[in-house]
């Protein structure tokens, strides 16, 4: 049980093998999707087209861990994409106002109104007691409006922007690209988080029983807020690099990409009745949103199945979870009779 | 209790009956007809008010449903989606030549075979919250909507389909889709509140498992109750189609949210298991005249929307500060 934490009292052999094999199955899934793709068109697994699709997918990917947490704790969180829009607009303004920051400092200032807008949809959820679904929808429409609102219908345009704003999510390091650079970071952040300290497994605990969690001791609405704050900061931090990147703020950035962040922790293995969930899964969950991203227009097929699709991904991976979850109940019942 | 009787009914009382959640919201209809025929002068006219219903009431037949299924504990998002969808199919039929009375009602199978897929979804994978299957519905059936139509718009209907969204009933100054709205009120407040069926929906709001005990079919009446749902959307579709005169993929985005807050605002618990149909039809009115005069007054859409977001917030907690406030009084 050393890498294998991730369960929470796991305790059952068969149910960690799952999991492990769970995440093997998705990977060569990806794999074996990957090479179908490639032979309908031979550009796919190309090393541009790899690490381009790495690069659209980086935001996707550190933003599905918060909403991992977000829904180990049995919540939703559907203002991530409105929280990306609005914290994007304002540094949007604040970069048009004072040209000169350093980079560094502008998605700071990104991270912390993320933080700053998520500790409102925490403080509602974990001390108002409001259910996370009704909660976040009512802040899903009042960032998008808010984002309207101060931006009066305007877009911020790349020309406005300085060229050290724009080039944050060009430059490299290490050959790398930044943005590749920081999803790395708050992966390994996360993985250490998750598994090797006390707050990451309060989480878990929250999330696998609420009211044991209460009774030995964990303060739940502390860790509500922790959650709906980090999502809300991972957002935020999202914001600067998509407006970075796009090299553009609008009223409707990011519309819709909820689903998608949802989407990417279903498909990872992320049980949307909380408790469990894997750095890794959500990782490969990530990986394979992307995939369908970028493969879509190579083979062909018009951007306007692109919603349908993903409602259908969801509502496989969900299945697919419960399934293995009657498998395991099934299992469990069985060894208890012998 | 020798020889006492327990009455069934609650004994009346003039104090209780005037402290219900309803006349709050009665006071709040007056109080925006008063502000707002104050702020412009002629909206208080019967007139006026009547055609304001029209603006508004294209979207609430769901509200009617959506109240049997917040009352369950469940919860439905997919219903704006549904809207799009079943007006996309409705419109495309009738331009492929479909006879328009044959293509509504084909918009309405749609509509009801949306529902009957969330219900089948629900009930038969009870590890599944209402939540995430909804959520990716949502999705799907606005999704095939585009896929069918992609950027088009369809209008091209006969002129009689119009008096849905515009027409008023014989010689009256009562719009038809008022009187619409008021037949299926009263059939709705009827089912809930007046037969077995709208009993076992409250008793399954109030505890699933036991009234799984107690021999309530849950399944099959989840099932009911969303199919219902996406009946209403389909009608709800026809109206608003009619209304706007054509339809488009992303038509109704965004009105699930109101449509909830409208239901919750109506003094229905989101908890399930508590609420009233006479509340969320009175709630709608509040929040539709508000936003009609908002409208007349050039206040950007987007501020109501923030509005209605903080309500539907605001609705649901401010229940539970009281009860907290009342449990530390006592302690």
């Amino acid at each position: 049980m050393k890498s294998d934490a991730k369960v929470l009292p796991a305790g059952k052999i068969n149910w960690s093998n799952l999991v492990k094999f769970r995440e093997l199955g998705l990977a060569i899934f990806i794999i074996l999707l990957c090479v179908v793709i490639n032979i309908r068109n031979d550009k796919f697994l190309t090393w541009v087209n790899i690490s381009d699709m790495f690069l659209d997918t980086s935001i996707l990917s550190f933003m599905a861990l918060g909403m991992m947490l977000v829904i180990v704790t049995r919540g939703i969180d559907l203002s991530v994409a409105s929280i990306l829009a609005l914290s994007g607009m304002i540094t949007g303004f604040i970069v048009i106002a004072f040209p000169h920051i350093h980079p560094a400092f502008t998605a700071t200032i990104g991270l912390l109104l993320g933080i700053f807008f998520g500790s409102i949809t925490g403080m509602i959820i974990s001390k108002g007691g409001v259910p996370p679904i009704i909660a976040t929808l009512g802040m899903m429409s009042v960032y998008r409006g808010i984002t309207f609102i101060i931006s009066g219908g305007r877009w911020v345009n790349a020309y406005q922007m300085p060229d050290s704003f724009r080039n944050m999510t060009r430059n490299t390091l290490f050959g790398i690209n930044n943005m590749i650079v920081i999803a790395i970071i708050i992966y390994i952040i996360f993985y250490y988080f998750i598994n090797h300290t006390r707050t990451g497994r309060w989480i878990f605990a929250t999330g696998s029983s609420p009211e044991a969690a209460r009774v030995s001791g964990i303060k739940i609405d502390r860790i509500l807020l922790l959650v709906y704050m980090i999502m809300g900061g991972l957002s935020g931090l999202g914001g600067v690099l998509w407006v970075s990147r796009y090299a553009s703020a609008q009223n409707d950035t990011a519309a819709g990409f909820e689903l998608t962040v949802i989407s990417a922790c279903v498909l990872g293995g992320v049980n949307i009745a909380g408790g469990s969930g894997t750095v890794l899964g959500v990782l490969l969950g990530s990986i394979l949103i992307g995939i369908i991203n970028n493969a879509l227009p190579m083979i062909r097929v018009s951007p306007f199945w692109k919603l349908a699709i993903q409602g259908l991904v969801i509502i496989i991976a969900v299945l697919v979870n419960v399934f293995i979850q009657r498998d395991i109940r099934r299992r469990n019942t069985l060894l208890r009779k012998i | 209790m020798a020889g006492g009787i327990i009455s069934s009914k609650k004994s009346f009382n003039l104090i209780r009956f005037f402290l219900q959640w309803e006349w709050m919201l009665v006071i709040l209809i007056i109080a925006v007809i008063v502000v707002n025929s104050i702020i412009s002068g002629n909206y208080a006219s019967i007139n006026g008010l009547m055609d304001a219903t029209m603006v508004f009431l294209d979207k609430s037949f769901i509200v009617l449903t959506m109240v049997f299924i917040i009352i369950m504990g469940d919860i439905d998002i997919s219903v704006a989606s549904n809207i799009a969808l079943s007006s996309v199919v409705m419109s495309v039929t009738h331009s492929a030549g479909v006879n328009m009375i044959a293509s509504m009602l084909i918009g309405l199978l749609v509509g009801a075979g949306c529902g009957f897929i969330n219900g089948i979804l629900v009930s038969r994978f009870k590890e599944l919250s209402a939540i995430i299957v909804t959520l990716a519905t949502m999705s799907i059936y606005r999704g095939i909507a585009y896929v069918i139509l992609g950027d088009q718009v369809v209008s091209d209907f006969p002129d009689w389909f119009s008096y849905f969204g515009w027409g008023y009933v014989g010689n009256t100054i009562i719009p038809f889709m008022l009187a619409a709205f008021i037949f299926f009120a009263i059939i709705f407040a009827l089912i809930l509140h007046k037969t077995s069926f709208g009993r076992r929906v409250f008793a399954i709001g109030n505890s699933q498992e036991s009234s799984r005990f107690s021999g309530i079919p849950v399944e099959r009446i989840k099932l009911i109750v969303f199919t219902l749902t996406g009946l209403m959307c389909a009608v709800s579709a026809i109206f608003l189609t009619s209304r706007l005169g054509s339809s488009r993929p992303n038509i109704a985005q965004g009105y699930e949210l109101e449509i909830i807050a409208v239901v919750v605002l109506g003094g229905v618990s989101i908890n399930g298991g508590k609420g009233r149909m006479l509340g969320a039809v009175l709630a709608l009115f509040v929040i539709g005249l508000a936003r009609y005069a908002m409208g007349l007054k050039n206040i950007p859409g987007q501020v109501m929307i923030v509005a209605i977001g903080l309500l539907l917030i605001f609705s649901v907690m401010l229940p539970n500060l009281l009860k907290k406030i009342k449990i530390s009084k006592i302690y």
